[in-house]
């Protein structure tokens, strides 16, 4: 079971806690800021867990996932979506696309490292 | 049968006629009340318009016949025969001004001469005139034979109370009738001029009238003789058998009472305005000769019985009265007394409505209009319309009662009645000539009128005041001027003529001569053109099916009229179901009249009675279409114009409501959707940084971070704590200035102070990079009166934005004020690539963030606020395309005026 996870989030404080908090439970972070980069960076780099937040430069998160449900080699990893607009229209959107899991922010550390173990080993 | 004895004392009589008068009041008083106007039909019947016809026969035939028949033998009948002609002959000529008068609503023989001639006033007036002259002996004899019978009963044997003088007992007759007649002719304005309560009077009136006579007849018949025979043999005795027949006298005398008929105002009144129902007139054409015939029938036997039973030189005139006074019948002298009473009354009551209408429409209300500064007219003339009709009522009674003090009350009754006739018998030609000839004009019955009335009153009616009265002897015997010609009784020349005979020979001959020749010499007017043909064609103009027999159209040709008109289906239908009727295969039935009438009944529902008509007409080859059609189809078509132009201004008042609602609908579900948008960005916008801080307070709260990262997460928590406050105050500070609600502080600042402090303020925001500002100081020395601390806030926005965004090698910004009348201009522009095209028109709004880049911190309200802050400013600010780089321009007012 690899502890590798790629993280797509625009906002740099946010990207610092999230990595500090994997980090520090010995997962390798991978981070992008730009949801065009995205998808091919998660083709080549193969993360065993993405974290995807909805709204992003350049491209939406539930693009982003819906190119990677659309591909063999990517539909079945483990996607965490993140949004921060709170409304169910993201959640209904994302579960129907195939997010793994779903979490609106702000989101507490522990829920977050326990989701990701979660998503990892499944 | 000796002397005449009163029988009756006069105290009696006057209350007897009183209680009359009293009874004809209670009988037109019901008859005018609306509950029994609408439960009694019989008071429309025909026999009440055929009764009251007999107005006819006034007190002049009543007494004056019988005095005829004793001085002229059977020429008395001459003045009957006349309206039985008229009336057998209905159809021609009474017919057709009965339809007239109802589809002109002509309210008099005036309004009927002056409404045909392009309802010229003049001819109104002409008519008046000649009309009241006429009228005014008539009225005068009237009062004269009402006055002899009451004469009758006074006497000086009489011990209960002796009756007035002549004088006072005709003034007190005259006062009385105008006064009936203005309580029941004036009590209210009808607009056909209709008097259902006095025309029943009226009715009543010549029902006593028949009685009466025909009681005295039977008296003298039966009482004073022994039957028809002894009165046959008596006659054969009598000098009224030797009487001769003057065939010229009686044919001019006939025509003469035929045209009084049809000429006199009240018989017109009475046979064509107070007409109903044009059915009537069938009846009245055999029930009214019949009433006249009944009259008559005793006139030979009373004249020959008085001649031979009164004492010589009695007045034949009365012999009705006298013969029962004589055979000692006081009950039936006074019936006989009521009967000419009736006569006169009934007579004097019509006249002077249908005189008193005349004057007034034609020559009181013209004049009194004219009268009248420009101001528009009031709802004041009802009151002025009744006013004047009875003024004029009274006026005409007032009228033949000073004829009667002047002619002094001694020409035997008859000769002035004819008289009258002649007058209005120079209406004749006018009328005639007008329902039946559309060639006739104005000018040709205007003259023709004036000089058949002047050859009247010249050898008739100047003459009829008796010699020395008004034309002197002289002029009498040897003409005007010693002109022989010019006698009044021997015009060009022509002597030994009866002078009656004479002068309708010469006014009547003039008249329609001069009418002819002057309407065929000239030309009639537009107005007079319609009318005329409105007159002649009444009976085939325009709405009234004219019958269509003997058309020559083609079902077919109907069928593709009929198919334009209704619809190919519905016209389809309709030929179907009429052939079937008709017994016929196929859809084509036969053009019967019964089919045409179907047809165009079914045309006039969709397009009109008029167009209807006119269409059939034309495509029935058989009929021309008259200008009347094409008048009457203008009409419709106006009517149909005016009507869809409400319905399209409704159909567009519907479009534009809805248009509205749309408008509303879309700018609420905009409104909704931009709510949604703004409520999902403010949620984004919040959550964003309490994620960084509740991630790093967790870090720190479990404790176990070496103390140098914890300093680090503590500050990234201090700068997004920041950086939420500041969105809740921009988001604060966006809602008080779109609702307006925002506090102006109005100082008198120079713009170089207000960028100084905006520049100062901007430079401690990061980031912190050289960037060069060019601006000329003098230019900005310039006075406003603005609110400082907003002004600066919109500069500041920019220099931040400019800051910010600028991405030049050495960023520049070039700020230019200058000032343009009394308003100031502030562009603010820099060297960088500036906002890309399609971006321009979003980036006043809200959450409008444009780079990926939110290193600034800026949510992506500034600009927005910047255009709040204007408006409330009473500036603006927009994006200047073309500038190199990104370019803004800021307006606001020299001096900003505190809101009231």
């Amino acid at each position: 079971m690899g502890r590798h996870v790629l993280l797509v989030e625009d906002e740099p404080n946010i990207t610092e806690a999230i990595r500090f908090i994997l980090a520090r439970d010995g997962w390798e972070v991978t981070a992008l800021t730009d949801g065009a980069a995205a998808e091919a960076a998660i083709r080549s780099a193969r993360p065993d867990v993405v974290i995807l937040d909805v709204m992003l430069p350049g491209r939406s998160g539930l693009d982003v996932l819906a190119a990677l449900r659309a591909d063999e080699s990517t539909c079945n990893l483990p996607v965490l979506m993140l949004t921060a607009r709170g409304q169910g229209r993201d959640r209904a959107e994302a579960e129907r696309i195939g997010a793994s899991r779903f979490m609106t922010k702000p989101f507490s550390n522990s829920e977050m490292l326990a989701t990701v173990r979660e998503l990892a080993s499944a | 049968m000796q002397g005449i004895e009163p029988m009756v004392p006069f105290n009696i009589l006057v209350l007897v006629c009183l209680a009359y008068v009293l009874v004809l009041f209670v009988v037109a008083f019901v008859v005018e009340h609306p509950a029994i106007r609408l439960r009694a039909r019989w008071l429309r019947s025909p026999l009440v318009y055929t009764l009251s016809l007999s107005i006819y026969c006034t007190a002049w035939t009543f007494f004056g016949a019988v005095g005829y028949a004793a001085r002229s033998g059977l020429e008395f009948l001459t003045i009957y025969l006349g309206p039985t002609l008229v009336f057998i002959g209905w159809w021609w000529v009474l017919r057709k001004l009965v339809r007239i008068g109802k589809a002109q609503r002509v309210t008099s023989i005036a309004d009927l001469i002056s409404s045909r001639y392009g309802k010229s006033n003049l001819l109104g007036v002409l008519v008046t005139v000649i009309a009241v002259t006429a009228a005014t002996p008539y009225i005068a004899l009237q009062l004269q034979s009402v006055t002899l019978s009451f004469g009758v009963f006074a006497s000086p044997v009489d011990t209960f109370g002796a009756p007035p003088g002549k004088e006072a007992t005709a003034l007190w007759v005259a006062v009385g009738l105008a006064l009936f007649t203005v309580l029941f002719g004036t009590r209210n304005l009808d607009a056909n001029e209709r008097h259902h309560g006095v025309v029943t009077a009226i009715a009543v009136e010549a029902v006593v009238k028949l009685v009466a006579l025909l009681g005295v007849g039977i008296f003298v018949v039966w009482g004073l003789a022994d039957g028809p025979a002894e009165i046959f043999s008596r006659i054969e005795a009598s000098p009224v058998a030797n009487w001769t027949l003057d065939p010229g006298r009686w044919i001019g005398l006939i025509f003469l009472s035929g045209a009084a008929v049809l000429c006199l105002p009240r018989m017109f009144q009475v046979t064509v305005v107070e007409n109903v129902e044009e059915s009537h007139l069938a009846t009245a054409s055999w029930a009214f000769p019949l009433y006249l015939a009944l009259m008559s029938l005793f006139v030979v036997p009373i004249a020959v019985t008085g001649l031979m039973v009164l004492p010589e030189g009695a007045n034949p005139d009365l012999f009705v009265l006298t013969l029962p006074l004589a055979g000692g019948q006081g009950a039936l002298a006074m019936l006989a007394f009521l009967g000419g009473f009736s006569s006169a009354t009934s007579m004097v009551i019509v006249a002077a409505i249908a005189l008193a209408t005349m004057v007034s429409n034609h020559i009181v209300m013209p004049f009194w209009l004219r009268m009248q500064p420009s101001r528009a007219v009031s709802g004041d003339v009802r009151r002025i319309v009744l006013l004047s009709r009875r003024v004029s009522i009274a006026g005409i009674v007032g009228l033949g009662y000073a004829y009667y003090r002047l002619s002094g009350g001694s020409s035997a009754l008859a000769a002035i009645g004819l008289i009258s006739f002649v007058g209005v018998a120079q209406i004749l030609p006018a009328m005639i000539g007008g329902i039946f000839w559309r060639g006739a004009t104005r000018a040709g019955a205007a003259t023709g009128m004036i000089l058949g009335a002047a050859v009247w009153a010249y050898s008739l009616y100047l003459p009829s005041f008796g010699p020395e009265g008004i034309i002197s002897d002289a002029v009498m015997d040897h003409g005007p001027w010693g002109i022989a010609w010019l006698r009044p009784e021997a015009l060009f020349g022509i002597e030994g003529m009866d002078p009656l005979i004479h002068a309708l020979f010469w006014s009547l001959t003039l008249n329609a001569m001069t009418y002819c020749l002057v309407s065929i010499l000239g030309f009639p007017s537009p107005m007079e053109r319609v009318q005329g043909a409105a007159f002649v064609n009444v009976f085939e103009g325009g709405l009234t099916t004219g019958g269509w027999a003997g058309g020559k159209a083609e079902a077919e040709d109907l069928l593709i009229l009929s198919s334009r008109i209704l619809g190919e289906d519905e016209a389809l239908a309709f030929f179907q179901a009429e052939a079937r009727a008709q017994g016929k295969e196929g859809f084509l039935p036969d053009p019967t009249p019964e089919f045409l009438d179907g047809l165009e009944l079914r045309l006039a529902g969709s397009v009109g009675a008029a167009a209807a008509h006119a269409m059939l007409s034309q495509v029935m080859g058989g009929e021309t279409v008259s200008v009347e059609d094409l008048v009457a189809v203008a009409n419709e078509t106006a009517q149909v114009m005016e009507y869809s132009a409400k319905l399209e201004e409704q159909s567009e008042e519907l479009s534009r409501v809805a248009r509205q609602l749309r408008e509303a609908n879309e700018k609420l579900t905009q409104l909704s959707e931009q709510k949604d948008a703004f409520l999902s960005q403010i949620s984004h916008e919040l959550r964003t940084p309490m994620t960084s801080i509740r991630a790093f307070s967790e870090i720190l709260m479990a404790g176990d971070v070496p103390s140098e990262q914890a300093a680090r997460h503590a500050g990234i928590i201090h700068s997004e704590a920041i950086r939420l406050t500041r969105l809740l105050d921009d988001l604060l500070d966006l809602s008080v200035l779109e609702n307006g609600s925002v506090r102006l502080d109005l100082a008198l600042v120079t713009v170089l102070e207000l960028l100084d402090r905006a520049l100062l303020a901007a430079g401690e925001t990061l980031p912190e990079r050289q960037f060069a500002v060019r601006r000329d100081l003098p230019s900005e020395s310039i006075y406003v009166t603005t609110d400082p601390d907003r002004l600066t806030q919109v500069f500041i926005n920019l220099i931040s934005n400019a800051r910010k965004y600028c991405d030049a090698a050495q960023p520049e910004l070039r700020i230019v004020v200058r000032q343009r009348g009394g308003r100031m201009i502030a562009d603010f522009i820099d060297n960088g690539t500036g906002i890309p095209e399609e971006s321009q028109a979003l980036i006043f709004e809200k959450f409008s963030r444009l780079t990926d880049q939110n290193r600034a911190g800026g949510a992506g309200l500034g600009l927005a606020i910047c255009r709040e802050v204007m408006a409330n400013l009473g500036g603006t600010i927009t994006y200047l395309p073309g500038q190199g780089g990104a370019a803004f321009r800021v307006t606001f007012p020299l001096r900003l005026q505190k809101a009231a």
